[in-house]
């Protein structure tokens, strides 16, 4: 009798336990990441930079260089690594927070210059690390710790959707939202993470792929009704797909 | 290499580039914006890369990047700037990430003005950003010497892994001196390959380059370690310079910068009048030179401290000569320029006795 490998954990994360919330997505999307530097062979070539949030210890979990940025400044730090080493694969992995508040100006313009690098940007909706408080790109009436009442957009103005956002920009990118709420949509996140690191390979573009993501602890539910939560109240208003192709349309 | 006339902000990008510098990350403040703009139009002729970066934050984060990969790597900015940069900083000093930055200082606080002025001192050997760090802080005070300095300045961050910053008022960018950009010349410190930096991990384990230690023990030992590295510095890179120090004087004059040199001719002139004073000039800020200083001011009878800020190094001075004698202070502030003649009166007046038009007294008090 033969064995047949169906699952095993990919070369790129260490063998090592996550410290992640039990339910949190960060985990599926970290493995996303490490499958796609595996199958295009990317690992050996590889620095990530790591954000301030939940994820600041993914260096701890990938099996890459890494570098730890300062909070929302990851583009820039992935700038001056690509372009210090234009060989090298160069990935951001940023939450909400990072990217869509402290990091705005950072991001806008790593884009806009058309940086040849990679983000992986996970939408929770909330700021996980510090305790749920309020994101940018919190829910209208969703609730947290800094809006206890719920998101009031007459306040707070309403979330931001970054990957439209950034796809408005005429520099050419890849810019793609993906969620992570179902075993379907996992599967075609990991396609949009693959193309976005295979842009990168031919020095073709900047690539942005947002997650949509759970955080279980601090929306205070449990992780199943988390994966339903962001299905009917994050869905609609972050729509899925491709925004935005270097090619200019959707081949 | 012949001598050329160059503009201090080009000599130092030229002498950057000497030093084996391609990368250039930087955001336009006056007035350091020959800087970047001759960065932009050079690096591309070397096969080096400019990018200008939207933000000062935004620049040094760059820089921490690429030096993490370990480039070499520089910025420049005038202090408002800088002030943007602190929290990279000490990520920089924190991580343990090589790099260069040049802060040619403009008159505060705020957006302040754009005139010559040295109001920064504190920032910079002080600390600036958060945390227990050091930064070497080199002082040129002409265009040779910033041109010189700034090559150093890449020896010494690589040898140290550490942010060294040099720090220049307005004058040292926009003047024009003849400079011998010092090609093909020997480091200043023993270079060993950076096998810590972000380079791909094929063959070894991954390198990372990060400030955050979570567990207290861990940190406090980081700290320890990167204090004895802060010592060291403290031990083998305090640099000075002393002129007319060799004769008997009553006053020493401490001065870094252009007023260094603007002191140098009120000593100068003072001599031909047959009094002699003598000069101290702090080359580098941090380490400062405390025992050499002190050394020198045995001689005399009152240091004088002439700075472009309401009294910043003078701290340092004091501390230096301990209660020795009396430490007195003349600054100007704004972007205004101390005159030769404004020395010699302050020098002529402590000689008198009296207390001299516009002096603060420090010291004994
Ligand atoms: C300059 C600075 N400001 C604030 C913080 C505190 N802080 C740490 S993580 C974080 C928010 C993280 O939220 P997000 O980016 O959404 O990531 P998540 O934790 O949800 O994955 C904040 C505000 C910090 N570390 N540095
Ligand atoms: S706090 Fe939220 S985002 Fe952070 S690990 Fe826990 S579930 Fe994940």
């Amino acid at each position: 009798m033969s064995e047949l490998t169906v699952f095993k954990r990919p070369e790129a994360l260490l063998p090592v336990t996550m410290h992640y919330c039990p339910g949190c997505t960060h985990g599926i999307s970290h493995r996303l990441v490490a499958e796609a530097l595996d199958e295009l062979g990317l690992r050996e070539r590889t620095v990530g930079v790591a954000p301030v949030g939940c994820s600041v210890l993914a260096y701890d979990y990938f099996n890459c260089d890494f570098h730890e940025a300062s909070h929302g400044r990851a583009p820039a730090v992935a700038t001056g690594i690509k372009r210090a080493r234009p060989d090298l694969i160069v990935f951001t992995y940023q939450g909400d927070g990072d990217l869509a508040s402290i990091g705005m100006a950072e991001i806008v313009h790593a884009a806009n210059r058309g940086e040849k690098i990679t983000v992986i940007f996970v939408n929770n909706a909330i700021y996980g690390m510090t305790g749920g408080q309020m994101a940018p790109t919190t829910m209208p009436g969703q609730v947290a710790t800094t809006c206890p009442l719920g998101r009031d957009t007459n306040l707070a103005g309403f979330p931001i959707r970054m990957a439209e956002l950034l796809s408005a920009l005429v520099t050419p990118a890849f810019i793609a939202r993906g969620s992570l709420h179902s075993p379907l949509e996992v599967v075609k996140t990991k396609a949009l993470i693959k193309r976005a690191f295979q842009y990168q390979r031919e020095g073709t573009c900047f690539s942005l792929v947002e997650c949509l993501s759970t955080c279980p602890t601090n929306w205070g539910i449990t992780p199943t009704d988390s994966l339903k939560w962001l299905e009917e109240n994050m869905l609609p208003y972050y729509p899925l797909g491709i925004k935005k192709t270097p090619e200019g349309k959707e081949a | 290499m012949a001598k050329l006339l160059m503009k201090g902000a080009e000599a130092i990008g030229e002498a950057a580039i000497a030093a084996d510098c391609r990368l250039f990350f930087g955001y336009p403040i006056t007035p350091q914006n020959e800087i970047p703009e001759y960065m932009s139009l050079r690096l591309p002729q070397v096969g080096g890369t400019f990018v200008q970066a939207e933000s000062e934050v935004a620049a040094s984060n760059m820089l921490y990047g690429a030096g993490g990969s370990g480039a070499r790597v520089f910025t420049s900015s005038s202090s408002p700037g800088i002030s943007l940069m602190m929290e990279a900083l000490s990520y920089l000093a924190g991580a343990e990430v090589p790099v260069v930055i040049v802060n040619i200082m403009r008159a505060g606080p705020g957006l302040g003005g754009i005139l010559p002025a040295q109001a920064d001192y504190f920032q910079a050997t002080k600390g600036g950003g958060h945390g227990d760090y050091r930064c070497i802080v080199l002082a040129p005070w002409s265009v040779q010497d910033a041109a010189d300095l700034i090559m150093d300045a890449f020896d010494l961050a690589d040898f140290y892994r550490n942010p060294v910053l040099m720090i220049g008022d307005a004058l040292i960018a926009q003047m024009m001196e003849p400079v011998e950009i010092r090609e093909g010349r020997k480091p200043c410190k023993p270079l060993a390959p950076k096998d810590w930096a972000t380079t791909g991990n094929k063959g070894r384990k991954p390198n990372i380059i990060n400030s955050l230690i979570l567990d207290p023990e861990d940190l406090e030992r980081h700290n320890r370690r990167l204090k004895a590295k802060f010592d060291s510095m403290e031990r083998d890179e305090v640099r000075w310079a002393s002129y007319n120090t060799d004769g008997d004087y009553d006053i020493l004059i401490a001065a870094y910068g252009t007023p260094a040199r603007v002191c140098l001719t009120a000593v100068n002139e003072l001599k031909e009048k047959g009094v002699n004073v003598g000069l101290f000039r702090p080359i580098t800020l941090w380490p400062f030179p405390y025992a050499p200083l002190r050394e020198k001011a045995k001689k005399a009878k009152a240091v004088l401290t002439v700075e472009l800020s309401t009294g910043q190094m003078v701290e340092d001075v004091r501390t230096a000569v301990c209660e020795d004698l009396p430490v007195h202070f003349y600054g100007r502030q704004g972007g205004i320029l101390v005159t030769p003649d404004e020395v010699v009166e302050q020098v002529t007046a402590l000689l008198g006795g009296a207390r001299p038009k516009g002096a603060r007294k420090g010291g004994k008090a």
